[in-house]
C-alpha cells in the first residue's frame, strides 16, 4: 500500500490550499529550539551545516596548497606557511570533516528513518555528540590562534613532541571531538539493535544501515585509542613523560603504531558508510535488488574487523621489524577482496535493471569509477617493496585522494543530492547538478592522476619546494584543483538556491522503495511515522513494493505526480498493533 | 620526466629497481585490465538498460553462486601471487650482502652528512659504480627518511638507534636523493644528490678525503666548516662563542696568547691552531678544541684557511 | 520497504498510560531498558580500551626494561594498594548492594549503600594523595621533572627508564583516579535521585548502570593493582 500517499493525504488534504503543513523544520522554530533539539533529523542538518563550514575551510586551504605548488620555490607563501596549511588541511578534512561526515549528516537524519524508528536510542546524547564536535572545533581555532601546528596529520614524534605552537590545544581537539564520534557509534549500534520497526529483520535492513552498523563497531572501537594516543602525546608534550620522545628514552615507533593503530581503521569509517550510500544509489536508480544483499552487508563487517590488524601498513619503511611488515601487507590484501566484492556486486546489481541517469546515480558512477582506483593503487601501495619506493611520495597522496575524495566524499555528494528532497521538501537543479558532476569528475582526476604520475617519479609529500623535473605535472594538478573547486562551488551555489526557490518536492521522487520515502510525508514529521510500519519485505523489492508506483503501474519517479496528489492507496491489510519491535 | 625514465617510473640505477617496476607494472597493468572491466560493464548496463519510461519494473535479477564464489576466488589467487613477489624481492632490499661497503649517514634539521669508512665526510652521497653499499643511519633530531628514486630504496632515519638501507649502483650519474619523513621548515631543502662513479674514480675521491676536485678551495673550505662542525663553535660574523670567530682572523697581527705572546695569525699560525690546538691557547678561550682534526687532509686543511682569508680584509701578512 | 502501516494506531507519545519515565521515542519500558543497557556496555568496551592503550605501552616497556620495572616498583607503598584494593572491592560489594534494594523497593537501604558507596570512594582518594604526596616529596614526579631523592629513592637515579615506570604509573593510576571522582559525581547524583524516590522496583534503570560504571572502575584497578605494585 502507498504510504506515501497515505502520509500525505493525512497531513496535506489540498496541496497549496492552507501554506505548510506541519513538518520537523515548522513545528518549532527559532534558534533556541534548534540548539536545544533532540530530533534525530535536526541534529543531522545542523551537523551538516557545521561540516559543510568545515569542508569550505579545508577545500580552502587545498587550493591554497595547489597554488603553492604550482611552479617550483615560492609562489604565494613560505615554507612554515605551507605546512601548516597542509597539516590543518590533513587534519580539518580526517577529523573534523570526514570521520563525522556521513554517519553525523546522513546517518543521522536517515538511519531512524530507515529503520521505523522515531529517534535514535539517545536522543539527547545525540545532541551531546553535536555539541561535543563543536567543542573540538572550537579548540582547532584556539589551536589555529595560539601559533599553528605543523606536523602534518599524522603527529609523528619526536617532531610533534618538541615542535610548539598550538600543538597542545589541536590533540586535546582530536581527543574531544573523538568523544562525539564514540557517542554517534553507540547510540546508532543501540538503534540498530534495538529500535527497529515490526518487521524489520536483519536481512531487511537496507544497506545503508549495514554500512553504518559497519562503522559505528569501529568507532567505539578505534576512537578510545586515538583519545589515549593524543592524551599521551599532550602528557609527552606538557610534562615529557618519555613514553615516545627518543631524547627522553622514548621510542617514536611506538607512537606510530598507537597512531595508526586508530587512524587505519578510521579510513574504514570514511568508507564504510559510503558504501552503504552506494548501495542505496545503484539499487534505487537501477530499481534491481540488490546483488549479493548478504555479501555486500557481511562484507562490510568484514571490513571493519579486518581494517584492525593492517594498521602496520604504513610503516614498512619505519623500522619495524620485516616480519610484522609482512604480517600487515598480507592481511591489507585480504581487504581487497570483501571491497571487491561490494564493486562487483553494485556492477552486477546494474545488469538487466532500468537505469535512470539523475545526479545522485551519476555520483555513483564517479564513485565507482574513482573508488576502483583509489582501491588497486592501495593494493599497489601495500606490496612491499612497491611501497619502499611509493612510500610518502605523491602516489600516497594520489591513493588516498582517490579513497577519500573520489570514494567517501563522492558519496556523501550523492548521498546529499539522494536524500536532499527529503531533508529541505525542495528539488535541486538537475540540470545543474548534471554539470557540476561533470566538473567535480573531470576536475578531480586532472588533479590528482597527475599525481599518481608525480608519486611513481620520486616527488615526496610534504614538500613546499620540488626539483625542475617535476613541474610540469604539479602545473596540471594544479589547474585540474580549479574545475574541481569550480563544481563544488556549483553545488553549494544551487543548493542555496534550491533552499528558496527549488521545486517541491514531492515524498517520493526517486521511486525508491526503502521506508523514508514510502512511509513518511515529503517533509518529514516531527515524530518521522504517524504509524509505526510493519514491514513485509526486502528493501529493494521494487517488484513487490506497488505503493511506489502509485498502485501498479503508471507514475513512478515522482515526475508527474507529487506528494498529495497520487490517488488515495487502497486500504491496506490491517497489522496488529506492533508493541515490540523485535 | 628527463633522464631515461618511462611514463610512470624515474631511470632504473641499481640492481633493485628493475624487480621493483616490474612488480610496480606487473599491479599496474592486472589493475588496469581489472578496472576497464569494471567500469565497461558499468558503462555498458547503464546503457544497455537505461530507464525509458518511468514506469518500468524489471524483474528481479537471481543471484548466481558461481559468479559470486569467482569473484572471491579470482582476486584471493591475484593477491597472493603479487604478495608472494613482494615479499621475495622486499626480504631481498633488507638483506644487505656481507661483502657490501659501509658508509654512515647522519641527519639533522636539514642536511645529510655522509662519512666514508676512512674518516672523508661529505653532503652529497659518492657511492662506487657495481658495488654493494650499505647506508648504516642515524638522526641527530627528529625523523629524517632517505630516499633515492633512481635506486627504489627508501628507509627512514630515527634519533634513537641505526637503520639501514643498502643498494648497488648499476650506472654512473647524478641522482636525487630526498628526505621523505616530514622533518619542519626545511624539509623540501633537504635535499642532495648521489654521485654515482667508477669504483676507480670513487676510490680516488676517498683517498683525497672527499676530493672534490673541481670545487674551489675557499667554497671547499665553507664546506668544511659545516660539515666539520666548526660552526659550533665559531663564527663568521666576529661574534665571539666556545672559540674565538674567524672573521678577520687571518692576517691579523698582535694577537693575544693565554701565555702573553703575541702571534700573527699567518698560514703557518692557523694550521698549527688547528692540529694542534693545545700548542697555543687564544687569550680568553679555553683548551676545548679537539685535537681530532689533526687527521684533516692536507687539502682540506689548505681549503679552510682559504676560506679563512675570504673572511678577512687583513692584507697578507708580510713575508708570506 | 516496509509496505504496510498498521492502520490501528500504533504508539505514539500522546498516547495511553505510558509511565512517566518512558521516553517518548521507545515503545516499552523493556525497549528502554534494554537499550540503556547495550549503550552503557558498549561505553564500558571503549573505557576498556581507552586502559588498553596505556596497558600496551605498560607492556613495551616493561618487556624491554624488566630490571627498571622491578627495581622502581619495590618503591611503591605495597601496604597502601593492598588498603586500596579492599577498599575498592567493598565498595563494589556496597554499590551491588544498592541495585539489590532498589530492586526490592527498598530505597532507603539503597541509598545508604550508594552513600558508602561514596565514602570508600572517598577513602581510596585520600589514600592515593597519600601515595602521591610521598613519592613527590622524594622528586618522584612523572617524566622530566623526575629526581629522585632520599634513602629508598637514591639508587633509582641510576638505573635507566625507571622513570619511564612512574611516568606509566601516575597516567595510569591518575586516570584511573579521574574515574573514581567522576564516578563519586554519578553516585551521588544518583543517591540523590533514589533519596527523593525517583526509583523503585519498576524502574532502576539509572542505579544499574552507575553500577556497571562502579564495577568497571574497580576491575580496572584490579590489573593497575599487581602490575604497578607486584610486578
Ligand atoms: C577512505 C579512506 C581509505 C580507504 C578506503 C583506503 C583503502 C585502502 N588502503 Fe589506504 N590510505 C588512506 C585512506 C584510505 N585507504 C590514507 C588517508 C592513507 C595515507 C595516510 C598518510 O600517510 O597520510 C592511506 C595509505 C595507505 C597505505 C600506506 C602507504 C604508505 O604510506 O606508504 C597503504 C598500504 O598498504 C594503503 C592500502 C590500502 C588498501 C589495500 C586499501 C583497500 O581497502 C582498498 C580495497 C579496494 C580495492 C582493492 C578495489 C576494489 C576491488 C576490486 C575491484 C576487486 C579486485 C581486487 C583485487 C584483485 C585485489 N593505504
Ligand atoms: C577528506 C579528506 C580530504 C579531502 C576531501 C581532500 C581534498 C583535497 N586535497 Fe587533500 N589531503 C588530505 C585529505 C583530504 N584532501 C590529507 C589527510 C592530506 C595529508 C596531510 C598531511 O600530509 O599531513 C592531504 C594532503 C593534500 C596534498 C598534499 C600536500 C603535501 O603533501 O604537501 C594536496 C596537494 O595537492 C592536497 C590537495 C587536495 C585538493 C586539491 C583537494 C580538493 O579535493 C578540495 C576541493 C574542495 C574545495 C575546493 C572546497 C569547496 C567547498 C565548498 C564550495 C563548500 C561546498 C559545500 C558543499 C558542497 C556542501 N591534499
Ligand atoms: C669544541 C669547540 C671547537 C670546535 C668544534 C673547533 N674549534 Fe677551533 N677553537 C676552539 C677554541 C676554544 C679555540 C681557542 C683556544 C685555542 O686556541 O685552542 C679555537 C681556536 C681555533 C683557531 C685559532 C683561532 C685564533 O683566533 O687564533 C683556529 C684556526 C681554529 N680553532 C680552527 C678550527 C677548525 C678549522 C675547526 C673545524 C675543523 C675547529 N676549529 C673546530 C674550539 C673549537
Ligand atoms: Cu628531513 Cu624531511
Ligand atoms: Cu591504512
Amino acid at each position: 500500500m502507498s504510504t506515501d500517499a497515505s502520509a500525505a493525504a493525512v497531513h496535506a488534504p489540498e496541496e497549496g490550499a492552507h501554506g505548510e503543513d506541519e513538518n520537523y523544520l515548522n513545528h518549532e522554530t527559532g534558534l533556541w529550539s534548534w540548539l536545544t533539539t533532540r530530533d534525530h533529523k535536526r541534529i543531522g542538518i545542523m551537523y551538516c551545516l557545521s561540516l559543510a563550514v568545515v569542508f569550505f575551510a579545508a577545500g580552502m586551504l587545498a587550493m591554497a596548497i595547489r597554488a603553492e605548488l604550482i611552479a617550483p620555490g615560492q609562489t604565494v607563501m613560505d615554507a612554515d606557511t605551507y605546512n601548516q596549511v597542509f597539516t590543518m588541511h590533513g587534519i580539518m578534512m580526517v577529523f573534523l570533516f570526514l570521520v563525522p561526515s556521513i554517519p553525523a549528516i546522513l546517518g543521522n537524519f536517515v538511519l531512524p528513518l530507515q529503520i521505523g524508528a522515531k529517534d535514535v536510542a539517545f536522543p539527547r546524547l545525540n545532541l551531546a555528540s553535536w555539541y561535543v564536535y563543536m567543542a573540538g572545533a572550537i579548540m582547532t581555532i584556539v589551536a589555529l590562534v595560539t601559533g599553528g601546528v605543523d606536523t602534518g596529520w599524522t603527529f609523528y614524534t619526536p617532531y610533534s613532541s618538541s615542535t610548539g605552537g598550538g600543538i597542545l590545544w589541536m590533540t586535546a581537539a582530536i581527543f574531544v571531538a573523538g568523544f562525539a564520534s564514540i557517542f554517534t557509534g553507540i547510540n546508532f549500534i543501540v538503534t540498530i539493535h534495538k529500535m527497529r520497526a515490526p518487521g524489520m529483520t536483519w536481512n531487511r535492513l537496507p544497506l545503508f544501515i549495514w554500512g553504518l552498523y559497519a562503522t559505528s563497531i569501529v568507532q567505539v572501537l578505534a576512537t578510545p585509542v586515538i583519545g589515549i594516543t593524543m592524551l599521551l602525546l599532550i602528557l609527552e608534550q606538557s610534562l615529557g613523560i618519555g613514553i615516545f620522545d627518543p631524547a627522553l628514552g622514548g621510542d617514536p615507533i611506538l607512537f606510530q603504531h598507537f597512531f595508526w593503530f586508530y587512524s587505519h581503521p578510521a579510513v574504514y569509517i570514511m568508507i564504510l558508510p559510503a558504501f552503504g550510500i552506494l548501495s542505496e544509489l545503484i539499487a534505487t536508480f537501477s530499481r534491481q535488488r540488490i546483488f549479493g544483499y548478504r555479501a555486500i552487508a557481511l562484507s562490510s563487517v568484514a571490513i571493519s574487523l579486518l581494517g584492525f590488524m593492517v594498521w602496520g601498513h604504513h610503516m614498512f619503511v619505519s623500522g619495524q621489524s620485516a616480519v610484522s611488515s609482512i604480517i600487515f601487507s598480507l592481511i591489507t590484501y585480504l581487504i581487497g577482496i570483501p571491497s571487491g566484492i561490494k564493486v562487483f556486486n553494485w556492477v552486477a546489481t546494474m545488469y538487466k535493471g532500468s537505469i535512470w541517469l539523475q545526479t545522485p546515480m551519476l555520483y555513483a558512477l564517479s564513485f565507482l569509477f574513482l573508488f576502483t582506483i583509489g582501491g588497486f593503487t592501495g593494493i599497489m601501495v601495500g606490496v612491499l617493496a612497491v611501497d619502499v619506493h611509493l612510500h610518502d611520495t605523491y602516489y600516497v597522496v594520489a591513493h588516498f585522494h582517490y579513497v577519500m575524495m573520489g570514494g567517501s566524499v563522492m558519496a556523501l555528494l550523492g548521498g546529499m543530492h539522494y536524500w536532499w528532497p527529503k531533508m529541505t521538501g525542495k528539488m535541486y537543479n538537475e540540470t545543474l547538478g548534471k554539470i557540476a558532476v561533470a566538473l567535480i569528475f573531470i576536475g578531480f582526476n586532472l588533479t590528482f592522476f597527475t599525481q599518481f604520475i608525480l608519486g611513481a617519479q620520486g616527488m615526496p609529500r610534504r614538500y613546499y619546494d620540488y626539483v625542475e623535473k617535476y613541474a610540469p605535472l604539479h602545473e596540471l594538478s594544479t589547474y585540474g584543483s580549479w574545475v574541481l573547486g569550480l563544481g563544488l562551488f556549483l553545488v553549494l551555489g544551487y543548493a542555496i538556491h534550491s533552499l528558496y526557490w527549488g521545486k517541491k518536492a514531492p515524498a517520493n521522487p526517486w521511486a525508491a522503495a526503502t521506508l523514508e520515502w514510502t512511509n513518511v510525508a515529503a517533509l518529514p514529521d516531527p515524530h518521522n511515522f504517524l504509524r509505526t510500519p510493519l514491514v513485509t519485505r526486502g528493501p529493494y523489492d521494487f517488484h513487490l513494493a506497488d505503493e511506489v508506483f502509485g498502485g501498479g503501474d503508471g507514475v513512478g519517479d515522482g515526475r508527474a505526480a507529487t506528494a498529495g496528489t497520487l490517488e488515495a492507496p487502497k486500504p491496506a491489510p490491517s497489522a496488529p498493533e506492533p508493541q515490540e519491535s523485535h | 620526466m628527463g633522464d631515461s625514465g618511462t611514463f610512470w617510473l624515474p631511470e632504473q640505477a641499481s640492481t633493485i629497481a628493475s624487480q621493483v617496476d616490474g612488480l610496480f607494472y606487473f599491479v599496474t597493468w592486472v589493475s588496469a585490465i581489472l578496472f576497464v572491466g569494471v567500469v565497461a560493464a558499468m558503462l555498458y548496463f547503464a546503457y544497455r538498460y537505461r530507464r525509458t519510461h518511468p514506469s518500468e519494473r524489471p524483474t528481479p535479477v537471481k543471484e548466481s553462486k558461481l559468479l559470486e564464489i569467482s569473484w572471491i576466488v579470482v582476486p584471493t589467487i591475484l593477491v597472493l601471487l603479487v604478495f608472494n613477489w613482494g615479499f621475495k624481492t622486499f626480504i631481498e632490499m633488507n638483506v644487505a650482502p656481507p661483502d657490501a661497503y659501509e658508509i654512515r649517514a647522519e641527519a639533522k634539521k636539514w642536511s645529510w652528512l655522509f662519512t666514508y669508512p676512512n674518516g672523508t665526510q661529505s653532503d652529497t652521497l659518492y657511492v662506487p659504480e657495481g658495488q654493494p653499499v650499505k647506508m648504516t643511519m642515524s638522526s641527530q633530531d627528529v625523523i629524517h627518511s632517505f630516499f633515492i628514486p633512481a635506486f627504489r630504496v627508501k628507509h627512514d632515519v630515527l634519533p634513537n638507534r641505526y637503520s639501514s638501507v643498502w643498494f648497488e649502483a648499476t650506472k654512473t650519474g647524478t641522482f636525487d636523493l630526498f628526505c621523505t619523513e616530514y622533518c619542519g621548515t626545511g624539509h623540501s631543502d633537504m635535499i642532495t644528490q648521489t654521485k654515482v662513479v667508477s669504483q676507480s674514480e670513487f676510490d680516488e675521491w676517498v683517498e683525497s678525503g672527499g676530493g672534490a676536485k673541481d670545487l674551489p678551495l675557499p667554497e671547499l673550505g665553507k664546506r668544511l666548516y659545516s660539515q666539520q662542525g666548526c660552526q659550533a663553535c665559531h663564527s663568521i660574523d666576529g661574534s665571539s662563542m666556545v672559540g674565538p670567530t674567524w672573521q678577520n682572523l687571518y692576517g691579523k697581527t698582535g694577537h693575544e696568547m693565554e701565555d702573553g705572546a703575541t702571534v700573527t695569525a699567518d698560514e703557518n699560525y692557523l694550521r698549527e691552531a688547528i692540529l694542534e690546538p693545545g700548542a697555543q691557547i687564544v687569550a680568553g678561550y679555553q683548551n676545548v678544541m679537539p685535537a681530532s682534526y689533526s687527521n684533516l687532509s692536507e687539502r682540506q686543511l689548505t681549503a679552510l684557511i682559504a676560506y679563512m682569508k675570504e673572511l678577512s680584509t687583513n692584507e697578507a701578512p708580510s713575508g708570506d | 520497504m516496509a509496505t504496510d502501516t498498521a492502520t490501528a494506531p500504533a504508539t505514539t507519545e500522546t498516547d495511553h498510560d505510558h509511565p512517566a519515565h518512558l521516553e517518548h521515542h521507545f515503545v516499552s519500558t523493556e525497549q528502554q531498558f534494554d537499550s540503556a543497557k547495550l549503550g552503557m556496555w558498549l561505553f564500558l568496551i571503549t573505557e576498556i580500551l581507552l586502559f588498553a592503550g596505556m596497558f600496551v605501552a605498560y607492556a613495551v616497556y616493561r618487556q624491554w626494561h624488566p630490571e627498571a620495572f622491578l627495581e622502581a616498583s619495590v618503591t611503591l607503598d605495597q601496604f597502601l594498594g593492598t588498603v586500596n584494593t579492599i577498599v575498592l572491592l567493598t565498595s563494589s560489594l556496597t554499590v551491588a548492594l544498592s541495585i539489590h534494594y532498589i530492586q526490592k523497593d527498598e530505597q532507603s537501604k539503597s541509598f545508604w549503600s550508594l552513600i558508602a558507596t561514596l565514602a570508600l570512594a572517598g577513602v581510596f582518594l585520600v589514600i592515593k594523595y597519600f601515595e602521591y604526596t610521598a613519592k613527590f616529596e622524594h622528586g618522584i614526579y612523572p617524566g622530566a621533572l623526575f629526581d629522585p631523592h632520599g634513602a629508598k629513592y637514591e639508587p633509582l637515579a641510576n638505573i635507566p627508564y625507571v622513570a619511564q615506570f612512574f611516568s606509566i604509573y601516575f597516567v595510569m593510576t591518575g586516570i584511573h583516579g579521574v574515574h573514581v571522582v567522576v564516578g563519586m559525581g554519578i553516585i551521588a547524583w544518583i543517591a540523590s535521585r533514589v533519596y527523593r524516590g525517583h526509583f523503585g522496583s519498576d524502574y532502576f534503570t539509572h542505579v544499574e548502570l552507575t553500577g556497571l560504571y562502579w564495577h568497571l572502575v574497580d576491575i580496572i584497578w584490579i590489573f593497575l593493582y599487581p602490575m604497578l605494585y607486584l610486578v
